[in-house]
């Protein structure tokens, strides 16, 4: 399997060739977010709710032996398209390699300038939200 | 004189720059309009040549900064047709105003069973100091229902009103949905019960004539930053009688006669609330942007605007897929709308993408929201300086927008 930073170096380099056109990279990322899979109607409670979006955003795992899985979805499309990159670079990993993984796609590909500060401080909440999940999945395992 | 754009927008040096690429196409004009020129000379004039603090100092510079100070007082009475300009009180904004009258009107008047009526469009400085004033004094906050529309329910208006109805508190035109509410008929009606009515002015004094005294508002509150003026400045009328039985507001300097340990006497009104060192730069600018609205006139600058809104509500009306958010009868210059199947954050985004500057989400009026059932709109408000062609650039992009979702 592909590291982290091999992921992240694949969607830097898609996000490169999209270029500076703004309106163009949402469209990307909206596409991206299209292509989720479909999240559990009765997962979409109060609880999985991140807290920090200004959209709604709902994240859930599953345990895969020991591994997370990651799914996610949100009533906005640029979101969902948001989520879909996190997810498409830490599901399916132990909780270890979420914890340590440092996430410098973000800033490489411009993210900041392309959704601005609030959406910024969004995706800052669902990189937190999958690391606390992370976390209480190696407690538990360790206990 | 018919208004000439060209001419117009040269006075506004924010206008003249690209925003992701695009000319920038501001359309966000009921969150605050741009400045022109000559309020941000006027800004620097002060600070370089006329700084001092007024009302105090008996040098020549203190005196001239308080001749221009009063010289906007005297301005914005004759721009709501006040009586005087001790009825003129300056503020940081509607938000401020409207607090005001809370804290002194109605720490004083308001008691236990009291009704204060609202309606379901107000934005939240119009909800949030009177729950909290209902709260500490255990009166009643009602709120006036509206139709699909976006319209007051005027029979429904009358059932609320009793001899317990101590003050009125609405939006004279609605942020999120640009309705112009019939507020002088509201006035009337409310004092056949003794009941006192504040006008949240924030959006109509930049659309429409306001005359206080034709109105006869007891209160009017409003912003200079939604009027081409400078921001943390606003301003609240309040008749003359009213105010003086009001007690003071903050404490401090300016709003005493005479302080002694034992005892203070309060200054007369408008000084009774204005504590401290007031924001003396942007009050003298403001000025200036009083002086723009009136070269243009208000007549002219309504039918441009209202030219805007008609050629915007056609075309946009095309597009498969737009849900209009308010479509009452009596408007201003405001589109809220919705795109089927898409969040307003989203449209809001892309239409950033194309250099056009909107407003989205509950544009600080949630109970509205709720009552259409949605989390938001997107928001297009145009004004004098806005163009026909910045309307087709905005049609277009919603238009292409729009397809994602509606094929
Ligand atoms: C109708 C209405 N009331 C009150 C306010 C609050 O004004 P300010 O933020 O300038 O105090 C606004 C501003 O958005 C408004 O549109």
């Amino acid at each position: 399997m592909n590291t982290i930073q091999d992921i992240q170096n694949e969607i830097i380099d898609e996000f490169g060739i999209l270029g500076d056109d703004k309106e163009s990279t949402i469209y990307y990322i909206m596409e991206l977010g299209a292509k989720l899979p479909e999240f559990p109607e009765s997962e979409k409670t109060e609880e999985n709710i991140i807290k920090g979006c200004q959209s709604k955003v709902w994240l859930t795992t599953q345990e895969n032996e020991d591994k997370i899985v990651f799914l996610a979805d949100s009533n906005t499309d640029i979101t969902k398209g948001l989520i879909s990159l996190l997810i498409r670079v830490l599901s399916g990993r132990k909780p270890q390699e979420i914890l340590h993984a440092q996430l410098d796609f973000i800033d490489k590909i411009g993210m900041g300038n392309i959704i601005g500060s609030q959406r910024s401080n969004g995706l800052a909440a669902m990189i937190k939200q999958m690391k606390l999940y992370a976390l209480a999945y190696q407690t538990k395992q360790n206990a | 004189m018919p208004i000439n754009l060209e001419d117009i927008r040269s006075l506004f040096p924010i206008l003249h720059q690209e925003v992701n690429g695009k000319p920038l196409v501001y359309l966000d004009n009921a969150a605050t309009t741009q400045k022109p020129q000559a309020v941000l000379d006027a800004l620097s004039n002060y600070y370089e040549l006329d700084n001092s603090n007024i009302h105090r100092g008996a040098h020549t510079l203190a005196d001239r900064a308080t001749r221009y100070y009063e010289k906007t007082r005297t301005l914005i009475k004759e721009y709501i047709n006040a009586k005087e300009e001790a009825e003129i009180i300056f503020t940081k904004g509607t938000t401020e105003s409207i607090n005001l009258v809370a804290a002194t009107f109605g720490r004083k008047f308001i008691t236990k069973g009291d009704e204060i009526l609202i309606s379901t469009m107000e934005h939240h400085a119009n909800i949030v100091p009177w729950q909290m004033l209902c709260e500490e004094k255990e009166a009643i906050l009602k709120i006036i229902p509206i139709n699909d529309s976006g319209e007051i329910l005027m029979e429904e208006f009358d059932k609320l009103l009793n001899e317990n109805t101590k003050l009125v508190s609405i939006v004279h035109v609605s942020n999120a949905l640009g309705t112009i509410n019939p507020v002088k008929e509201i006035i009337q009606k409310a004092h056949r019960f003794g009941a006192k009515v504040l006008l949240d002015g924030a959006q109509s004094t930049s659309h429409l004539d306001v005359n206080v005294q034709d109105l006869d508002c007891d209160f009017l509150a409003f912003s200079a930053h939604k009027l081409f003026g400078p921001t943390g400045l606003g301003i609240l009328y309040g008749k003359r009688n009213i105010l003086e039985s009001m007690p003071p507001y903050q404490g401090g300097g300016e709003m005493i006669k005479e302080v002694t340990f034992a005892k203070t006497t309060y200054n007369d009104i408008p000084f009774k609330f204005e504590a401290g060192t007031p924001n003396i730069a942007d009050v003298i600018a403001f000025q200036k942007a009083l002086e723009f609205i009136n070269d243009l006139g208000k007549s002219d600058i309504k039918k441009q605007e209202d030219d805007l809104l008609s050629y915007a509500t056609d075309l946009l009306g095309e597009i498969k897929g737009f849900i209009p958010i308010g479509t009452a009868k009596d408007k201003v210059s405001v589109i809220s709308f919705n795109l089927n199947g898409m969040h307003p954050f989203d449209v809001g985004m892309m239409l950033d993408a194309n250099g056009i500057a909107v407003r989205t989400g509950h544009h600080c009026t949630q109970p509205l929201m709720q009552r259409f059932g949605i989390e938001g709109t997107v928001r297009a408000s145009f004004s004098v300086y806005n163009t026909k062609s910045e309307i087709d650039v905005l049609v277009a992009a919603v238009a292409k927008i729009a397809k994602i979702k509606n094929k």
